[in-house]
């Protein structure tokens, strides 16, 4: 059990803030966000895309503001726990005890929820039947590449990561790649190296297709792809992977006793503390009259959770408001010198 | 001003007025109309507001922008009549625009 002042659940630029703030006051932190990088959304859904609206930065990506929050934490030492989500929070006197989905467990009084708009999941297929057939014969990820060889891999999908493995798995598979429409957003030399594996039959290319239905029992012997002229092509096939790229859902969160109105929770706007005594919500995810989905917004409200925080975590001691500029204390946490 | 009928997959409509210049998928955020989720607030870096516009009406709205058919890959039960909805501006031209909504976004 690891025991912090506070856990941040989300690796986002408000969760990489807040964090900044509660270092800066003298308590520590763990971060877990179910990503297997830090940035989230930033990172994840807009790397490349120019944002206008972060206080004295004219411009930058979403990827240089990440790097320079990532930049702004050195001085401190904190814990990240990356491709992890946080499945349980629960009461346990004073504390919360946290659970995540690889079984690591925390105890804190504070839980900040920097979670964006939920973590990001695969998108799933939605033909009938699908459940019974994942993580067993459908797959939204490959851990060991080795189960497929020899067998038939029918891969959907038309990014990177679809192409990428179906070029990869073409060397001891028998793949095929099916996508909805004839263009692909992957890379341009991965799209050529497709290409030219299903001119020489290395892969079977089925353009224009989705899947229609699965068939089996216990494990897929077949399924149905149908284009858009509803012409059905029967494909026998051992696994079927599907890579549509990752959708937010908010997901555990949803079941800790937290006031939630159309995805967001409900805050006070002095603590930014939810109806749970000890649980803030922070950024995008929170809700209150006059909310902005800024992350300028997210930044002013991780630092006001910071500070409610202190009480909790240092019930006998009083939290004293000081200044970067001229605070010794906060210059030594920072490791810069004092005048 | 145009008329936008927003349709839930359960076939419940909603004809609303939107102003020109906003998105219809704006159109259904400001009038609480269900079925839209806009995750990432409009920057077509998600497919979370995708809906299926009438065959008669596809080809009067504005042409699918680069990427976006990139985005509707990772949509929900595309279709060849998918867009996203941020990606649509009203204009007094899209008066009596009908999208259907899909079963759900995620």
């Amino acid at each position: 059990m690891i025991k912090t002042d506070a856990l941040i659940i989300g690796a986002g630029p408000t969760g990489l803030f807040t964090a900044h703030q509660l270092k800066l006051i003298g308590l520590d932190c763990e971060v877990v966000d179910n990503l297997d990088k830090i940035g989230g959304q930033c990172i994840e859904l807009y790397p490349d895309k120019p944002i206008y609206d972060i206080p004295a930065v004219p411009e930058c990506t979403g990827e240089e503001l990440t790097n320079n929050l990532i930049n702004q934490l050195k001085p401190f030492d904190i814990k990240f726990h990356l491709s992890e989500r946080v499945d349980e929070v629960k009461k346990d006197g004073d504390k919360w005890t946290v659970k995540t989905n690889k079984g690591t467990s925390f105890t804190t009084p504070n839980v900040i929820i920097a979670g964006g708009v939920g973590s990001f999941e695969p998108r799933k297929f939605s033909v009938e039947g699908h459940e019974k057939f994942e993580n067993k014969s459908i797959l939204y990820s490959i851990r060991d590449k080795n189960i497929f060889k020899g067998k038939t891999v029918s891969i959907f999908g038309g990014g990177d990561s679809a192409l990428d493995w179906a070029v990869e798995l073409s060397n001891n598979c028998n793949v095929n790649l099916i996508h909805r429409r004839d263009e692909f957003r992957g890379a341009q030399a991965t799209v050529d190296k497709v290409h030219e594996l299903a001119k020489s039959k290395k892969i079977n290319l089925f353009t224009k297709f989705q899947l229609k239905k699965l068939n089996g029992s216990n494990e897929i012997e077949s399924i149905e792809i149908e284009d858009d002229d509803k012409r059905i092509v029967n494909i026998k096939t051992d696994y079927v992977l599907g890579f549509f790229g990752l959708i937010m859902q908010l997901g555990p969160i949803a079941n800790w006793g937290l006031n939630i109105d159309k995805k967001t929770v409900e805050v006070d706007t002095e603590k930014f503390e939810t109806n749970q005594k000890g649980i803030y919500a922070v950024g995008d995810i929170c809700n209150y009259p006059g909310k902005l989905k800024l992350i300028l917004s997210g930044f002013h409200e991780g630092a006001l959770a910071a500070r409610a925080c202190f009480k909790l975590a240092r019930p006998n001691e009083k939290y004293r408001f000081e200044f970067t500029t001229s605070s010794k204390a906060i210059k030594n946490r920072l490791g810069v010198k004092s005048d | 001003m145009a008329k936008i009928t927003y349709v839930e997959h359960n076939g419940t409509n909603h004809t609303v007025d939107v102003q020109n210049g906003l998105t219809v998928m704006e159109g259904a955020v400001q009038n609480n109309i269900p079925g839209i989720d806009a995750d990432c607030g409009g920057s077509m870096a998600c497919a979370t507001c995708h809906v299926y516009v009438k065959e008669d009406w596809f080809d009067k709205i504005n042409k699918k922008n680069e990427g976006e058919d990139d985005m509707l890959d990772q949509a929900y039960e595309p279709k060849k009549n998918s867009r996203l909805s941020c990606q649509i501006i009203v204009s007094d031209d899209l008066d009596g625009l009908v999208v259907d909504m899909p079963e759900k976004q995620t």
